[in-house]
């Protein structure tokens, strides 16, 4: 733009903190990373040539996912607790959502042994086995690398390191959970629901 | 006794073949001789010719600016005038491009359509080209036919219009089938069946090569069309229906071929040999080359081949048996029957 | 300005020198110019590498049915040559000239994420280190083992465990992925920097072009590399658990591997080939005398070319078979693909035109990849008339057309950009007159090695072939290929001799030794550690040029 030579300089000089970019840049390569295995899921759904097949093999899973949904809610209510400094409010919201997140993991661990010891279907079954176990995993490697950051926050904490200190960086740890959540959405529409 | 009629054999089949096929070793995708090689021939000189004006004014405008506007000895430190652009021309140079994109788009979709979407006539000769590493069966499901490397096919000219519909399998990896004088490249895929015609209006041996590598040895899967008019390929046809040819002389040699290792991969029509892992060989010596085009079907080369593939066609899926010369001998002088 | 005492630099100066010292210094360091050149360093060896790999192919081919290497051999020098190419030559050069001159183009003191950097170089590194070790280590069933041998694109169900027995594909696999690592975390750097350390005044709109392209090759690292990723998985998953992603015995799908690469594998030409973009962008206009032309239609042009860049990827499946709807699909968004592209060439040339041209070393490299990458343009163009393509896809014409791309234009951009940072990250000149050896011979070299391979082309020659037979037509085009593979070869020593002899005596360059107008010419040449003693302030795109030209400064008409 123009500007005339009594207007120098521009007061106020803004720009976006790196933390943020940083993060939002993992969450959408990690969406790029994501997006072919729920392709790779979309595109076999009915081409295994052998069973087991979705329908009969696979239960909604319903108490993992108001769970780890849920635990977007907790990790919302640990955040605003920080923020206004109510550290035992923190600590309970923050235990609550790593308490969900575990459930959530548990839960999967019980069907994927179900899965494979009653109902026969592994990685190797079929393409079926192939899409399913390596989709699902994927997520699931995503929450156990969310529940060691959020491990990690919730040890420091009891220890007593001051973590109002780093507001800035439990937020972006937020916000990668809120994205493993929003990424369950996706696979278990996918999964259980489309590829049924 | 049997090695002469078996040398007089062999000479008459070469006297009666060579005369049909002219060979085509030079290939050339401007030389066309089948209609989708025709119509993809055109559409490209066309790209060419528009590639070539669009080189020629660009290249020719930077090569005048670098010499009109190079910094001369004795030229002032004087910075030249200080232009950051024009509208006007980012507009111009972006709205022509796109109008002869658009042309390309055009021409190009028009052949895309007729070359994809052609439909087989009634009379249209169909085979199933099957992908090896490194060797193509020809099967002609109609015909009862099942041969390798070699795929004949009848002339289609304007008088007999007759095109042949190929439909492409693979029971391996993913190989091409690409004859370039008859029609571009159409891949050759493990569950997929793929599809691609031609109607070669020129009789001929056409070479071409398999175009995705798929191996070690695939520098050496060629293929060899063979296009031969009506009266010859019916004459092909008829010879590659009947089962193998019975020679009483060469018995005992059958027996030894019957009772070595070749018979767990090959298949000789109407014998015990019914492996499917190889090329099919009971009308082995109707064929001018062995080892998918590599070498020259002559009774010296058939030797060398079967007594060390590797030495030839290194990592090739034929294993060198170890014959004995005896054995050796006895398989080649029965395969040299198999008309 | 008082003077400011660093007692910790004199008592380093005092002390002897420690060669574990500097060592340790250079591996632990953070700092994005040392790191930058650890990423150059290294790519430059792996290109002598691959270089040499290129020099045996080419002599294997010289003459029909020759036998300098056998067919095993062969293909794994075409993969290791290709993968080395593209994943450990291009990448890490984007790396190391982003880490090193961004920062100082955009005034800032170092990159946003430190260490991170440096776990990226490191990682890379390994990755490199552990594709190379197949040559040791990856021994299989009948010793079939050794470097990989599947092409650089690995297309399935060859690698599947049936048909790649051993482990060298995993090699492949593993030191891909791991690599790639280490390319998505500087691309997550350069955004991050790019962004939020912006000195004073610099808005998105005064950033430099070389700035501008290396981010949007950054956005385009971070969404392209993940599908590599993800099929790379699916084929370790496919050979070792079993499973059945690409496994046609069982349903799975040998061309879903392709859409998966080739999704990575299109905007990964387009990201390597912007280094040199990035590099002509900045010199042409110093060595014309001229601001670029159209600098915003520069910007929008860059960014159009990395949305579209994402839609074209089947025009390498073209002859795989898929509907003709899908086929002019693809074909339409490849031709739109060069209408931006083209809009850079001519902007480019309206550089030129009206300028006073000075052909020191870098612009000559600039003119040349201007001529190289408006044919390889070009032929990418009737590449993308999808019936031509059926016959020159799989063929000498694509090698051909891809080797214009990356040795004629993404090398010469390389070379340029060589020539014209190297006084200031080390303070000396390169010789002109070598570099003037250096440029026409492999100006000769690469024409005559990749001019001929159209013609191979059109005549029938498929591409990854070990060996020909005579009487194809193929002969006199090969011989010449391959000579001027020789003369490309000697080039290279010409820039190795001029590199080494520059480091050893090379004459001093100063702070601005080619009169230039962006930030990174206003400090000292090396730069110091900090870059700027006092954080730069920008009023144009062209600070330098403003305080210059007082009279006549940029910020008037931008």
């Amino acid at each position: 733009m123009a500007s005339s030579a009594t207007q120098l300089v521009e007061t106020e000089w803004k720009l976006p903190d790196r933390g943020t970019v940083g993060i939002i840049s993992l969450i959408l390569t990690e969406i790029s990373l994501f997006s072919i295995f729920v392709i790779a899921y979309l595109f076999y759904i009915g081409k295994s040539l052998t069973g087991p097949f979705p329908k009969d093999v696979l239960e909604f899973p319903v108490l993992a996912t108001i769970c780890l949904l849920s635990s977007s809610g907790t990790i919302v209510f640990a955040e605003h607790a920080l923020k206004h400094r109510k550290m035992a409010m923190f600590k309970m919201w923050w235990a609550v959502t790593i308490v969900l997140g575990l459930v959530f993991l548990y839960e999967t661990g019980v069907e994927w042994h179900d899965l494979i010891y009653d109902k026969h279907l592994t990685i190797a079954t079929n393409v079926f086995g192939s899409t399913f176990y390596s989709l699902v995993g994927l997520h699931a490697t995503h929450v156990i690398v969310g529940m060691t950051f959020l491990l990690i926050v919730f040890i420091v904490t009891m220890r007593g390191f001051p973590i109002h200190t780093q507001i800035r960086r439990v937020t972006f740890l937020s916000w990668y959970w809120h994205f493993v959540d929003a990424v369950w959405v996706v696979v278990f529409t996918v999964v259980y629901i489309v590829g049924r | 006794m049997t090695r002469r009629l078996a040398v007089l054999t062999v000479v008459c089949a070469e006297l009666v073949f060579a005369g049909t096929a002219g060979d085509h070793p030079i290939e050339n995708i401007f030389r066309p001789l089948s209609t989708p090689a025709h119509e993809i021939s055109d559409v490209s000189f066309l790209a060419v010719i528009i590639c070539a004006v669009i080189f020629s004014v660009v290249a020719g405008l930077l090569t005048y600016a670098i010499i009109r506007y190079r910094r001369r000895p004795g030229d002032s430190d004087a910075e030249p005038p200080q232009v950051y652009g024009s509208n006007q021309i980012e507009a111009a140079w972006t709205v022509i491009p796109l109008l002869i994109v658009f042309v390309l788009i055009m021409v190009s979709a028009r052949v895309i359509a007729s070359v994809q979407n052609a439909k087989p006539p009634a009379n249209a000769l169909h085979a199933t080209v099957v992908g090896h590493q490194w060797w193509w069966e020809f099967r002609y499901p109609s015909l009862g036919i099942v041969t390798a490397n070699e795929l004949h096919v009848p002339l289609s000219d304007t008088a007999h219009p007759q095109p042949t519909f190929l439909k492409l399998e693979s029971v391996d990896v993913a190989h091409s089938f690409w004859v370039p004088r008859l029609n571009g490249k159409t891949d050759v895929i493990p569950n997929r069946a793929n599809d691609m015609w031609i109607d070669p209006h020129e009789a001929g041996d056409f070479i071409g090569n398999c175009a995705e590598y798929c191996g070690t040895q695939h520098a050496n899967m060629l293929i060899h069309v063979i296009v031969q008019p009506k009266p010859d390929f019916e004459r092909w046809v008829a010879e590659q229906q009947l089962p193998a040819v019975e020679d009483p002389s060469v018995a005992a040699d059958k027996q030894a071929f019957l009772s070595v290792s070749c018979v767990n991969c090959h298949t000789v029509k109407g014998t015990s040999a019914s492996g499917v892992f190889g090329p099919d060989l009971t009308h082995l010596m109707s064929r001018k080359y062995l080892a998918s085009g590599v070498l020259s079907n002559t009774p010296e080369n058939l030797r060398a081949w079967i007594k060390d593939p590797q030495a030839i066609k290194p990592g090739c899926l034929m294993p060198a048996m170890h014959l004995t010369d005896n054995e050796l001998d006895s398989v080649v002088a029965y395969l040299r029957t198999l008309k | 300005m008082a003077t400011v005492d660093y007692p910790l630099e004199k008592s380093r100066r005092q002390r002897e020198f420690s060669l574990s010292e500097a060592l340790y210094s250079w591996v632990a360091t953070v700092d994005h110019k040392r790191l930058g050149l650890m990423y150059m360093t290294s790519a430059i060896i792996f290109f002598l590498i691959a270089g040499v790999m290129a020099m045996v192919i080419r002599a294997q081919l010289i003459v029909p049915e020759n036998h300098v290497v056998g067919p095993q051999t062969f293909n794994r020098l075409f993969t290791m040559h290709g993968t080395t190419m593209v994943f450990l030559v291009g990448m890490p050069i984007i790396a190391g000239m982003s880490n090193y001159l961004i920062p100082l183009m955009i005034g800032a003191r170092d990159m946003a994420f430190p260490r991170l950097n440096a776990f990226g170089y490191w990682i890379f590194l390994f990755g490199g280190i552990l594709l190379y070790f197949s040559y040791l280590g990856a021994n299989g069933l009948f010793g079939a083992g050794s470097a990989p041998d599947v092409g650089w694109f690995a297309y399935a169900p060859l690698t599947e465990r049936a048909f790649s027995r051993g482990t060298s594909t995993d090699y492949w696999i593993l030191g891909i992925l791991v690599s790639g690592i280490g390319s998505i975390v500087s691309a997550i750097n350069v955004i991050a920097t790019t962004l939020s350390m912006r000195c004073k005044g610099m808005k998105l709109s005064r950033m430099p072009l070389f700035v501008w392209v290396m981010v949007v090759d950054a956005w385009m690292v971070i969404l392209a590399l993940p599908p590599l990723t993800a099929g790379q998985v699916m084929l370790l998953f496919d050979r070792y658990l079993g499973a059945n992603f690409f496994n046609t015995q069982a349903g799975g799908s040998a061309v879903l591997w392709q859409h998966f690469f080739w999704i990575f594998g299109h905007p990964e030409v387009y990201i390597l080939i912007f280094p040199a973009f990035a590099t002509v962008s900045e010199v042409v206009p110093v060595f014309s005398r001229k601001p670029i032309f159209g600098r915003q239609a520069m910007v929008g042009a860059v960014v159009a070319i990395g949305f579209i860049s994402f839609g074209v990827w089947a025009h390498h499946m073209f002859a795989v078979g898929m509907a003709p709807i899908s086929n002019i699909f693809f074909a339409t968004a490849s031709f739109l693909v060069a209408v931006p592209t083209g809009v850079k060439i001519f902007n480019w040339l309206a550089t030129i035109w009206g300028g006073k041209i000075r052909f020191a070393t870098p612009m000559l490299f600039c003119v040349a990849f201007i001529f190289q990458f408006l044919i390889a343009g070009l032929t990418g163009v009737m590449l993308a008339v999808t019936p031509f393509d059926w016959q020159l896809t799989d063929s000498y014409f694509v090698v051909a057309h891809f080797h214009y791309t990356l040795t004629g234009s993404f090398l010469f951009g390389v070379f340029a950009a060589i020539y014209y940072w190297f006084p200031k990250a080390t303070g000396k000149m390169l010789s002109e007159t070598i570099g003037k050896w250096h440029f026409w011979l492999l100006v000769i070299g690469f024409h005559l090695t990749f001019d001929p391979q159209h013609i191979l082309g059109i005549l029938g020659m498929p591409r990854r072939v070990y060996t020909y037979a005579p009487g194809r037509g193929w002969e006199p085009w090969n011989m010449i290929s391959s000579i001027g593979a020789a003369i490309q070869a000697i080039a290279i020593i010409c820039f190795a001799w001029n590199v080494i002899r520059a480091l050893i005596k090379g004459e001093r360059a100063g702070d601005d030794p080619w009169d230039a107008w962006t930030l990174e010419w206003t400090t000292t040449s090396p730069p110091p550690e900090y870059n700027y003693e006092t954080d730069p302030e920008v009023r144009s795109s062209r600070p330098l040029w403003d305080l210059k030209h007082p009279e006549d400064p940029d910020w008037k008409y931008e």
